[in-house]
């Protein structure tokens, strides 16, 4: 265990490292980004100063790694526009991102893990269709669209929620919805394809055998085994969502890391940018390493790998 | 000694003696998949309006016409409904239906441009890795890493703000970002074709890598690979319309149906039509792929399904 953990994070620190590197070449893929934060009509001579300011005039090696190195230290340089720290500004956010996902996510469990056990015990009956049309919907519908829908039914036609903002529980709930349903089909088709696996294996059958109620093989036998797959998807999607955030933070203006996200770009905001990308960017590798250290716990076969 | 092979007693007919060839039970398996006939027919429906959108479009779409603006579509009843604007005119008087018909064309196009970038991408790492193993492997799987840890909606703005919106920059954004699961599925079915017989037999006959991977590789790899394409398919799809969404896509006035629920935001509480149309047609799009991609795997593949 000990091996693979160390091995495990060791691939985490080079991940980390590779995406700080993509990162901050990002500002680099327009050419001179003095030039692009200066706009359109800018002066040669402004264009300097900005360049001087920033010290984009340095050799792009040494920006590098000052920026590495005082992103290590948690100072991500001053934003372009706010005229604040960068790390000040996210970290301020931050947990608004995290409620959401943690709601989304949440619901997404709650939806598709029933659904998907069901669908399981009853392969190819009505129910099981019922879940597989939710899981071909789900994945076929625009989330801002579906945003959207929700809050012309939910919000204006019905008027049950809040439309904007994010100033108590009521205000999460939409778009932790439409944040979550995306995610709800993977998760129900691994769980029934999980739970199928496993009530065909022999220890279920000799739990059957042995006369155990239906209920005590599902729950206590077959759903242990089956959810386990099911956790470590559930922490990389929670990844994929603090990143996918940035449409649903900007439908329901939730004050949080996306919306950031999204005023940033709109004002070419480079430093809160590149920012926030390797903060999501690490919050995910974190999440998998998480995840692939408590499967490999759980399941002893996973550590060779 | 025949006897036992038939199913019942009786005169064997031709049928009975001769099983059917692995061509007619794939036309079996296909037509008898309800998921893929109908995913299939809308996708045939959406292509042919977009490649027959001059002839369909009862007018231009981007002919504005503000005396116009605003007319209801067909079903909603009241005074400003006309035949002349089936699915009515959006704020600036333009004709919803052409504008639909014509925005089949860009998310098509980007699906599609967008595919075939990630595909080539994603197929030849996933081939590499799955093929040579060792080294290489670790090595693919550490890019796929690395990527899959790159939040794709966030990276593909602020690429697209930094360089600057365009059909091209999308097309090529998405391309370069989507290609994981392609690299994903690619390895592991190149890794189960790899173990086989065949591929040894090839190998100790003399055959260059290039050659078993093309001949030998190839064929045995092509159902995941088309599977795969149709999911990324509706993926870019859906990625193009969000980044459009929030206008950093396809820029105004190109009629793409993410555009068109943005600029009709604003009125959404008083015309929903203006965004349900469009939604409608994205979801029915991405829907038929989907379904289309899921029956191609079913009858392809039966064993896969999950």
């Amino acid at each position: 265990m000990l091996a693979f953990t160390v091995k495990r994070l060791g691939v985490a620190l080079l991940v980390a490292l590779t995406v700080s590197l993509i990162t901050f070449s990002m500002i680099y893929v327009s050419g001179d980004p003095a030039i692009a934060i200066a706009g359109e009509g800018a002066r040669a001579s402004d264009i300097e100063a900005i360049r001087k300011f920033y010290g984009f005039d340095r050799p792009i090696i040494v920006q590098y790694v000052d920026w590495l190195a005082g992103a290590l230290r948690g100072d991500f340089g001053r934003s372009f526009t706010l005229r604040q720290p960068v790390a000040d500004i996210i970290f301020a956010r931050l947990p608004v991102t995290i409620l959401l996902g943690a709601a989304a996510i949440g619901f997404a469990l709650v939806l598709a893990i029933p659904l998907g056990v069901l669908a399981a015990v009853r392969p190819n009956s009505m129910l099981d269709r019922f879940a597989l049309t939710v899981a071909v919907v789900g994945q076929a519908m625009p989330t801002f669209w579906f945003a959207l829908t929700l809050i012309l039914w939910l919000g204006v036609t019905w008027r049950l929620l809040p439309i904007t903002g994010s100033d108590t529980w009521q205000h999460f709930v939409m778009p932790a919805i439409a944040l979550g349903y995306f995610v709800t089909p993977a998760v129900m088709r691994l769980t029934r394809a999980g739970v199928l696996e496993v009530l065909a294996s022999d220890y279920i059958r000799t739990a059957r055998a042995k006369g155990l109620r239906p209920p005590t093989v599902l729950f206590k036998h077959a759903l242990r085994n089956a959810i386990i797959p099911v956790v470590s998807l559930a922490a990389v999607q929670f990844g994929f969502m603090l990143g996918g955030s940035i449409v649903i933070e900007t439908i329901f203006q939730i004050n949080g890391l996306g919306y950031l996200a999204w005023e940033s770009i709109q004002r070419k905001d480079l430093p809160t940018m590149q920012a926030i990308v390797l903060v999501l960017a690490v919050i995910y590798v974190l999440l998998t390493l998480l995840a692939d250290l408590l499967n490999a716990f759980l399941d002893p076969r996973l550590r060779a790998a | 000694m025949t006897q036992a092979a038939l199913p019942r007693a009786g005169i064997p007919t031709a049928a009975d003696i001769l099983a059917p060839s692995p061509g007619v039970l794939l036309r079996r398996r296909i037509l008898r998949h309800w998921g893929l006939l109908i995913g299939g027919t809308i996708l045939a429906v959406i292509v042919l309006m977009a490649l027959l959108a001059p002839l369909i479009a009862p007018h231009d779409p981007y002919d504005q016409d503000l005396a116009r603006k605003l007319i209801p579509p067909i079903w909603h009843g009241g005074a400003k409904v006309t035949w002349a604007h089936p699915l009515g005119t959006d704020q600036l008087g333009r004709d919803y239906l052409s504008r639909l018909v014509y925005g089949a064309r860009i998310s098509l196009l980007i699906g599609v441009s967008a595919m075939l970038i990630s595909g080539v991408i994603g197929t030849v790492l996933g081939v590499i890795a799955g093929y040579f193993g060792g080294r290489v492997d670790m090595l693919v799987s550490f890019i796929v890493t690395t990527r899959l840890s790159m939040p794709v909606v966030l990276v593909a703005l602020a690429v697209v703000s930094i360089v600057g919106s365009s059909l091209t920059v999308v097309i090529w954004v998405l391309g370069l970002l989507i290609w994981d699961r392609f690299a994903v599925v690619m390895r592991s079915a190149t890794q189960q074709i790899r173990a086989r017989e065949f591929i040894t037999a090839a190998q100790a006959l003399g055959c260059s890598t290039p050659r078993i991977l093309l001949t030998e590789v190839a064929p045995n790899v092509l159902n995941h690979l088309i599977v795969v394409a149709t999911l990324e398919m509706a993926h870019a799809i859906l990625l193009e319309a969000a980044l459009s969404f929030l206008g950093l896509g396809v820029q105004p006035p190109t009629p793409s149906w993410g555009l068109m629920v943005s600029e009709a935001k604003g009125l959404m509480f008083f015309d929903p039509w203006l965004i349900t149309i469009p939604g409608i047609a994205l979801f029915a799009l991405v829907l038929a792929i989907n379904m289309l991609g899921d029956g191609l795997r079913d009858v392809t593949a039966p064993e896969n399904r999950g």
